[in-house]
Formats: C-alpha cells, structure tokens, sequence
C-alpha cells in the first residue's frame, strides 16, 4: 500500500513537472495554485507570525498551506512529530538592491534576495516537510537528488568586463548549471547514481524554470577538477560528485523570470521584487538572474548547519540611450515603479547606491545619513544605505524613487582580470580557439585556472596548445585533459597558468570540424553552434585588505564567495560564448544520396556477379523471326528444320 | 594441306619460343646478387634515388603541410597529426583512447614513441621497402608465370592459335621494375608519403606479406598477415589467395576430403590465428587494457566519423535514417569480406591475381579510404599489362579516375573554403571516382578471365559456320 502510494505520488510529480515543461507559465501557475487548493483540505497548522501585520499573515497562511501534503498523506502518523522540528526551526530572509553607476553611462542594479533556514535536508532519517519561507519546490528537489550545492543562471546579454568592471556575482551567457551531489558513501554505487540523479534534477530543474535545461545531457556535462570548488560548507574534493552544464545558446525571457520571482517569499507583490518587471528587465543591455543554494554555518562557531538559498538578479540598463541623451535616471525610469514598502517578511530589506565617486560624477536625491563601507572586489566602496524598514526612508510621499544626475565623465579602475575569446581561421575544416587573459596588476603575477569544455562535434588537437606570454613560452603548472568521445562527452581542457604582472597571455588550441549526421544539426545549421564560455578563475591580490570575518554583519553581495585570506580576493571571469560553423551536407537529399550509392555499390555487385558466375560463350545469333516461325510450323508437319 | 603448314609454322613459332625461354633461364639461373648487381640494380637504384628525392623536397617545401590536411590523403584513421595527438596524450597520463581522436593500433604508437623524431625517414624508407618487396614479389611471381607457361606449352595445354598471347621474357624483363615505379611514383603514394599517412605503413606490411607469400615461407607469410589483419582488419581477406597459393606451391589439391588439404589448411590458420592472437595480447600488455579494441576496430565497423574521404561510406552515413543505420552498415562493410570465397573459386589456380582483386575490393569498399590504399592496387597494373588487349573501358576509367583527382581539391574548396558550392559536388565526385576504381577493377577481371579463356580455346574463334565469332558472357 504504502508503496502504491509513493508510486502514486512519484507519478504526481511526474505530471507536475511535466506539466511545466510544455504548458507556458500562466498555466504552470494555474496548475501550482491548483495544488494548493488541494493542499489546504489538508489540516495543517497555521502560522501566526510575531510581526502581526496584515499581508504578513496573508502571505505566511500561503507560505504555511504549501507543507507537503503528498509527504503527510504517505506518513500520517508521523506528521505531527516532522512537523514540530521544522516549525522550530529558524528562517530567516534578506533582500537588497544595490546601484552602481558605471563609468560608461549605465547603471547595474543588482537584486539579491538569501532566505537561510536552519535545517538540514540531508540528514538521514529526518523528512523536511514543513516550509515556511523556502521554497518547497526547490526544498524537495534537493532532499530527493541528494543535492549539496546548486548554482543556476541564466543570462541575456554579456557582461563587459573592460567598460562595466567586475560584476557581484559573474555569470556566463545563456544558461548554466553547476551541482554537487552529497558524497554520503563514495563507493562506484554512489557515484554511478550522480549521473541518473543529474539527468533527473535537470529535467525537473527544467520544468520548475520553465527553461530549456532538459537539452543537458552527457554530451555538455563536465566534472571539472578544479575550478568549481563548492562555495558553502565542506571542502569536497572529489570531482566525481560534480557536474557542471552550460547552454550557451539558451535565450532568457520572462517565461524564466515568472517562476524564479514564485521562489520569493512574498512573490513580486510587495519588498524591492515589486520592481521586477519583465517589460523593463528585458529592456536592458545586459540581465542575468540566479539561484543559488549551499550549506552555511548557524553560527560564528559553526556547530550546525543551515540552508541558504540566494536569487540574484542582474541587470545592466543602457540610460544614456534610453534616455535620449540625458544622462540621468531614478527607479521609475528604470523599473517603472517606485519603492514603497520593504516585504513583511523580510528581516532586512535595503538598498544601497555606490557612491564612491560622489560628488565628482553624479548627484543623488534624495540623500540619505545611512553610509556604508565594504571592501568589494578588492576596492573599499562607499555606498548610501536606504532601509525600506524604516518608515522615514519613504519620507512624505510614501514612497521612494531615487533619483540619480550625471556630472561628467570619470576613469574607471581597469579590472585587474579580464579575459577575451574568438576563433581563428577560416574555411570548415579547422580553426583555432584563441583566448586571451589580462593581467592589469602593475606588479604582480598571480596564476588562473583556465577551463574550457568544447563539445565534441570541434575535435581539439591538444599537442597544438601553446600558451604564451610577453611572447615567451609559458608552460602551464597544471594541466587537466579528458578528450572528447563523439556523441557522449565534451572536451574538457583545466590548466593553471602563471600570469606575468601587467602582460596578455595568449592560449591557442587548433580543432577540426566534424561532418555529422543530418539529424543530429540544430535547426538553421547555417546559423552556427555555440561553444559555452571559457571560466577563468583566480584569486586576484587585493589592493585593499579583504574582510575574512564572514560571519560579521555586511552586505550581502560582498559576502558571497567565502574570503579566505586578506590579501586576495576570488574572481571568475567568463569570456564570450563562441560561435563556429560546421560543415553542412545537403539536407533535403538522404533519399537521393542512399539511391545513388547504392546504385554504385550495385554497379560493382552487379559487374562482380556477371563475371563470377557466367563463361565465355561463342555468340550464336538467334534465327531471324520469320525462320523461327517457319520451323515452328515445320516441326509440326516433321519437315527437317531450317538453319 | 593448310593445316599442316600451320602446324609446320607454328612448330617453328614453338621451337625459337623455347629458345628464347632458354636464354632467358640460363639469364635467370644467375646468383641474384649478380644479376641485380649488374643488370637491373641501376635503374632500381636510379628510382629508389629519384623517389627519395621527391619526397624529401616535398617535405621540406611549404606544400607539406598542405598535403597533410587533405582529406583524400589522410583519414582519422591514419592521420599523422593524430599519431602526434595521441603521443601528446599519454605524455599527459591521459590513455589515447580514451579519446576519439587516436585510432592507430598500440603497436604504432609504440613504434613511433621511438621514432617520432624521424618520422620523414620511416616513411620514405617505408615506400622503399614496399617498393622492393613488390618488385621482388613480381620478379618471382614472372619466374613462376614463366615456368608454368613453359609446361603449359610442353604439354600442349595451349590452343594452337594463342601464340600471341604467350608472355615473352622481353616484355617481362621490366615488369618488375615497373610496379616498383608504378608505386613510387605514383602521385598517390607522394602524397600519402608526404602527409605521413599510417596508410604507407599499412602497405608495406601488405608488400611484404605478398613477398613472403611468393617466396613460400608460409610462417612469415602468416605472421604479416596476422599483422596487416591487426592494422586494418580489412587484410584478413588475404588469407583465401595466400591458402590457395600455398597449396598450389606443395602441389596439394584443393579437395575437401582429402586430409593433406586439411592439415596444410590447419597449419597455415594455426599460425595466422596464433600470430593474430600474440600480437594482440603484446598490445594489451603494452597497454594494460583492452581499450583499443572498441577504439580501433569498433571505429573502422561502425564509421562514427562522417569526415569527408573518397569513399563510399561518409556522405551516406551522413544522411542515412537513424533506424536504418546498422542495417546499412551491416551491408556496406560485407562487400568488403562478400567477394572472397567466389572469386577464390573463380581464380583458385590464380592466387596472385586474386590477391590483387582483393587489396582493390579492400581499397574501395572499406569505411576510410585514402589514396595510399588505392596506390597499392594500382602499383599491380603493370604485371597484367599483358591483359591490355581485352580492356574494354580502359581509356574511359582513365580519364575519369584522372579528372576525379583533379577535381577532388577543386570541389572541396568550392564547398568548404569558397562556400560556392555544397557538400553534393564533392560527394559526386568521389561517386565518380569510385566508379571508376569499380570499373577499372572489373575491367582486370574481365580481361584476365577472357585471357584464361583465350588460351584454351584459341584466340580466333570461330562459328559453326565458320565466320568469325564474338565472345560473350552466359
């Protein structure tokens, strides 16, 4: 019975995630609310939050009617004892807006909204079925694939390393995927399951996205073995639980944004995410938005574990052109909204406008007392802090439109890391994949970790890499390589290269375009295929000490990668997706093109044949008709035959 | 009263015939290092010294590296740059195969892994080697036409009137030296040689076993079969012409029943097999995985890489329905293996012949062509150039085979550098040349067949009214 039941429930979840793979997401919201309709016939508590307020109550009886009903059904008796550890449990949320106007004209907003839930959804023997301000959906996904660590963007557009700076949180073009399974048991078993887990999780990643992450399979999945080390708690080393995707030429749009903005506790109706509107979002040079999940520490001691999920969402808005001309903006020309209160739910709700190169470039209205520091990025940054939860941020209008004038131009700080990437060559039968690292630091040499995953259809020459600096041979300290296997595994090519202070290093690789099958092109072959992004990943020397206390109160984008000394700081850069064409045959000619080779190898069957199984013979001409006739008649009177 | 003047004649023709046969015997009876030495080794040398010249100007000029790229020249099975990938790779730690990049068998890398620094002269020796095996296989395969025709003659197994089609020692004198040129100059074999092509390799293994045959070491003769075998699977069609010319050798029938039949059969399959078998299982311990097996052979049956050559199998397999796909190969590499045992009954008390139908069914049938493996074949031609008279289409396969090769580079710019034309241009033309090779190699057959006919029942045949006859195939 009970085994019926859980067949019953996986296949729920099967018509549930099929259901947001192929309806569009009005549908898939229709659906999810129908569940919750059905969830609420179940008896389960309601919450009563401290604060008391009116939408707080409203969203919490939302958030506390989404317990797992299917979990409860299929353990009845044990779900007053699930419940009351989870419940218990402490959660909390977090949001931020941050602004930075960039030297060239635009501006980057950077949304970052951390939910962090003191539970752990791997422990043995312990079913998380109570969820209050994390999302159910993704609580589910990583209890049932074992997940330890998730990162998942999804980008329009390419971030400008050379005129933006470095971004909070970098991202490639398109979508991109990065997992670490939980290593309970590293025996073969274990690891043989990653692979089935990871088909699955990105499937159902797929439907709770609404994106195409379903085309992830074998043959774009890598398990680097350096440079995607986990960012939260524990230093696994075996790559063998890490899978790492990207899909470069997936194109980001709101279908992908309604569900991401369902993850927030209090959806996009109230706090900063009222901002969020696709029609402004995707009007933008660049946006990027992400989930990220890891274990983190309770505490300064760090005696327990705690779960932290973190959606950021990026976006770089191009004013100058927008704005014809004038260079100035507020949050109603970008989002077309104002701020008008913080999420109810939210312990902090704030946002914080950079304001290091005040009063020189730009002039902000209105001006706030609240003034923070933190070191980002290797630079000590002065920023205005705007507290939605205090009622006097609103000031008399009840609500808040910021309002930014530019004064002139600036020099922006070179990023002390930036990398480029393009193919060379010409003709579709080789090429060669150049990328170029900077180091900007005037005096000091720091080593990279450069990746690359090419898939398999470009075949890599490795004995053809070379890697240069300052025109000098510079050997890479490390590499890794595991070649390709058609149509089951990329590329993966992993070197740790040494770069010289203030130099270019130059890293080149030739590769050969393969011929494939003609059921095996996207469609418009002709378009090209997409190579994902080059990461380059470093820890750059810092100018400015960085703070290694993570545990003290600061901002959340400057506390995302864990700082692990003072002197350096972590940088990923992405270069440029590539586009290469590959050799094309006739598509609409298979029936011809079988017809005709087969014919020749018939002609050479058919010659081969004749001779084997026939001899020379002396021809004979036949008797002309009339003679054949004749002796037909002949035969029958018995008259000799003619000849 | 005609007759017998033709008879008179033709008893005169038959007496200065044996004449000339005699000189030619007590020439031959010589020491062979004389008689290289002094009358053939000159024009031998003077090739060996022209060939090698070519091919070292050619790898010094800037064409080489063009060459090497070609697609007609190299395939992923034999490309040189690929031997250097997988020697990159397991200086990195990373086995070769792991990849779909390397295809040469353990043997070669561990052949090159020592030589990789003079790879230019193994391939030219290589030609050389190949070059000389052929020449002293047809040299001795010449004495033995010779022989059997001389006792063809005394026993009058030859019609009267076939005179003409008699091979003379004179017109065989240079045939030998012919192959040798016909292989290393011919433009195919420069080519290959120049792009280090592994096909070279592939042939001089397939050179030697042909000399070791010929010469009756059936030990030697298995053991480089077992080897070609090993190289290329492909060769293991040889073991029919090499059986056959081995019994014929020792004078054993080929008769089921008969148990001297079986144990020669036995032993040379012993030794194939075993050798096969060794070598084999030298590559695993050299290895320390059967890694290579999957990756060598399992690429050269299933033609996962569609990369463009001039065979049969690239553009099909591109456009082949997916279901259909093992089927198709199934089919396509039978023909490779299908034609063995009929013509091994057809010509069984021809081995040599059949031995050179085979190395030419091998070159057009098999998944990754190059023009080495054609080279091989034709490197044959001028020891049936006595079959010239009952060529039917020789000048057309000529002119085809000759405008496909010039057209080979031009197409494929077309496609792939100028974008001006489309994967079907080039697909066309190795359409065409294949015909061609299928033709040509049919032609041989015919005329070989119609030869061997000619001689038993005369060369002017007659109808029952007496008027000239026409031959035709029933």
């Amino acid at each position: 019975m009970a085994a019926h039941r859980c067949g019953l429930s996986l296949v729920f979840i099967l018509i549930f995630s099929s259901l947001a793979c192929h309806s569009s997401c009005e549908s898939l919201e229709k659906a999810n609310e129908d569940t919750e309709e059905k969830q609420s016939v179940s008896d389960t508590p309601r919450e009563v939050n401290s604060d008391g307020s009116i939408a707080a109550e409203d969203l919490n009886e939302r958030r506390g009617r989404s317990t797992d009903a299917e979990l409860d059904r299929r353990d009845g008796t044990r779900t007053s004892e699930a419940l009351t550890p989870a419940a218990a449990a402490r959660d909390e949320f977090q949001e931020e807006l941050v602004i930075r106007p960039l030297h060239s004209g635009d501006i980057y907003a950077s949304f970052q909204f951390r939910t962090l839930w003191d539970t752990d959804f791997l422990q043995e023997g312990q079913k998380v079925s109570h969820y209050r301000l994390f999302p159910k959906s993704l609580g589910q996904v990583l209890s049932k694939f074992s997940v330890r660590e998730l990162h998942i963007s999804f980008t329009q557009g390419f971030w400008r390393t050379m005129q933006w700076g470095q971004p909070f949180i970098p991202s490639p073009p398109g979508a991109e995927l990065w997992v670490w399974f939980h290593d309970t048991s590293p025996d073969f078993c274990s690891i043989l399951s990653v692979d089935g887990n990871w088909k699955e999780l990105t499937n159902v990643l797929s439907g709770i996205f609404c994106a195409s992450l379903n085309f992830i399979d074998l043959t774009n999945t890598v398990q680097p073995s350096a440079s995607f080390k986990p960012l939260g708690l524990g230093n696994a080393t075996d790559h063998r639980f890490l899978r790492y995707a990207t899909l470069p030429r997936e194109i980001v749009c709101t279908e992908n944004l309604t569900p991401w903005k369902k993850l927030l506790p209090c959806g996009s109706k109230a706090g900063l995410a009222v901002l969020l509107k696709s029609e402004k979002l995707f009007h933008s040079s660049f946006h990027s938005q992400a989930v990220h999940i890891r274990p983190v520490c309770q505490d300064e001691q760090c005696t327990s574990k705690a779960w932290e999920l973190r959606q950021t969402l990026n976006v770089v808005f191009d004013l100058y052109t927008a704005g014809q001309g004038k260079k100035e903006w507020s949050l109603f020309k970008m989002f077309s909204r104002t701020l008008t209160e913080a999420c109810p739910l939210a312990t902090s709700s704030k946002v914080y406008v950079d304001i290091t190169d005040n009063p020189e470039l730009f002039e902000l209205s209105p001006a706030t007392p609240l003034l923070s520091q933190a070191v980002v990025l290797g630079d000590r940054r002065t920023y205005s802090v705007y507290d939605l939860s205090r009622a006097e941020t609103f000031g008399q209008l009840r609500s808040l439109n910021l309002l930014l004038r530019w004064k002139g131009d600036g020099e922006m700080l070179r990023p002390l890391l930036h990398a480029e990437r393009y193919v060379a060559g010409f003709g579709l039968q080789t090429g060669e994949i150049h990328t170029v690292i900077y180091n900007n630091h005037p005096y000091r040499a720091f080593p990279v970790l450069l990746m690359d995953s090419v898939p398999w259809y470009l075949q890599l020459y490795i004995h053809t890499l070379t890697v240069t600096s300052k025109s000098r041979d510079n050997k890479p300290s490390y590499i890794h390589y595991q070649p390709a296997k058609d149509r089951h595994r990329p590329h993966l090519l992993e070197m740790l290269i040494q770069l010289p202070p203030h130099s270019m290093t130059e890293v080149t690789v030739q590769f050969e375009r393969a011929l494939l099958k003609w059921t095996e092109y996207t469609p418009d072959p002709n378009h090209g295929f997409y190579v994902g992004s080059s990461v380059v990943s470093a820890l750059v020397p810092s100018m400015v000490a960085m703070n290694t206390n993570f545990t003290q109160d600061q901002p959340l984008f400057s506390s995302f990668v864990p700082v692990k000394e003072e002197s350096s700081y972590f940088v990923r850069v992405y270069t440029e997706p590539l586009l290469v064409n590959l050799p094309t045959p006739d598509f609409s000619m298979p029936y011809n093109v079988i017809c005709l080779t087969c014919t020749v190898v018939a002609v050479g069957y058919g010659s081969f044949y004749n001779l084997l199984t026939r001899t020379f013979q002396v021809d004979e001409p036949s008797l002309p008709l009339a003679k054949r006739l004749a002796n037909l008649i002949r035969r029958i009177r018995g008259v000799p035959l003619l000849t | 009263m005609d007759g017998t003047l033709f008879r008179s004649v033709n008893k005169f023709f038959i007496i200065a015939f044996c004449l000339d046969i005699k000189s030619y015997k007590s020439f031959m009876h010589r020491p062979d290092s004389f008689f290289l030495a002094t009358k053939m080794a000159a024009p031998l040398t003077l090739l060996l010294i022209v060939a090698v010249t070519i091919r070292a100007v050619l790898f010094r000029s800037s064409l080489a590296e063009l060459i090497s790229a070609r697609v007609e020249v190299v395939s992923p099975l034999n490309a040189w740059k690929r031997v250097v990938e997988g020697l990159a790779l397991l200086d990195l730690g990373v086995s070769p195969y792991s990849g779909d990049v390397f295809h040469e068998t353990p043997l070669m890398i561990y052949l090159f892994h020592f030589t990789v620094d003079y790879a230019e002269i193994v391939f030219i020796v290589t030609d050389g080697i190949t070059a000389l095996a052929l020449y002293l296989s047809i040299q001795t395969y010449n004495k033995d036409v010779f022989r059997k025709q001389k006792y063809a003659l005394e026993s009058d197994r030859y019609s009267a009137d076939c005179l003409e089609l008699l091979r003379s020692p004179k017109e065989m004198f240079y045939i030998p030296l012919k192959v040798a040129m016909f292989y290393l100059l011919n433009p195919f074999t420069i080519l290959s040689c120049v792009a280090k092509s592994t096909c070279g390799l592939n042939n001089a293994i397939i050179a030697l076993f042909i000399f070791c045959t010929l010469k009756g070491s059936a030990l030697l003769s298995g053991i480089l079969l077992a080897l070609a075998t090993y190289q290329s699977i492909y060769p293991l069609t040889l073991f029919a012409p090499a059986l056959l010319f081995f019994l014929q050798r020792l004078y054993i029938p080929v008769n089921l029943r008969r148990s001297s039949f079986w144990f020669f059969t036995l032993q040379y399959a012993f030794m194939y097999v075993g050798s096969l078998v060794v070598i084999t299982g030298l590559s695993f311990f050299l290895l320390g995985s059967w890694d290579f097996i999957p990756s060598v052979y399992g690429f050269i049956f299933s033609v996962p890489d569609l990369t463009p050559n001039i065979g049969l199998f690239w553009y099909f397999f591109a456009e082949m329905f997916e279901h259909f796909r093992l089927f198709f190969s199934c089919v396509f590499q039978i023909n490779v293996f299908f034609y063995t045992i009929p013509l091994s009954i057809k010509l069984k008390e021809h081995p040599v012949f059949l031995i050179f139908m085979q190395i030419a069914i091998i070159s057009i049938f098999k998944s990754y062509p190059t023009v080495g493996d054609v080279a091989l074949y034709m490197a044959f031609l001028p020891a049936w150039s006595h079959l010239y008279r009952f060529l039917r289409n020789i000048f057309l396969v000529s002119c085809v085979l000759l405008a496909c090769s010039a057209l080979f580079p031009v197409l494929w710019h077309l496609w792939i550098y100028a974008g001006s034309a489309n994967s079907n241009f080039y697909y066309a033309i190795t359409l065409l040349f294949n015909f061609g090779q299928i033709l040509l190699v049919a032609d041989y057959f015919y005329a070989y067949l119609r030869r061997e006919h000619h001689l038993t029942h005369g060369l002017y045949l007659k109808k029952k009214d007496g008027t000239e006859a026409t031959l035709v195939l029933k």
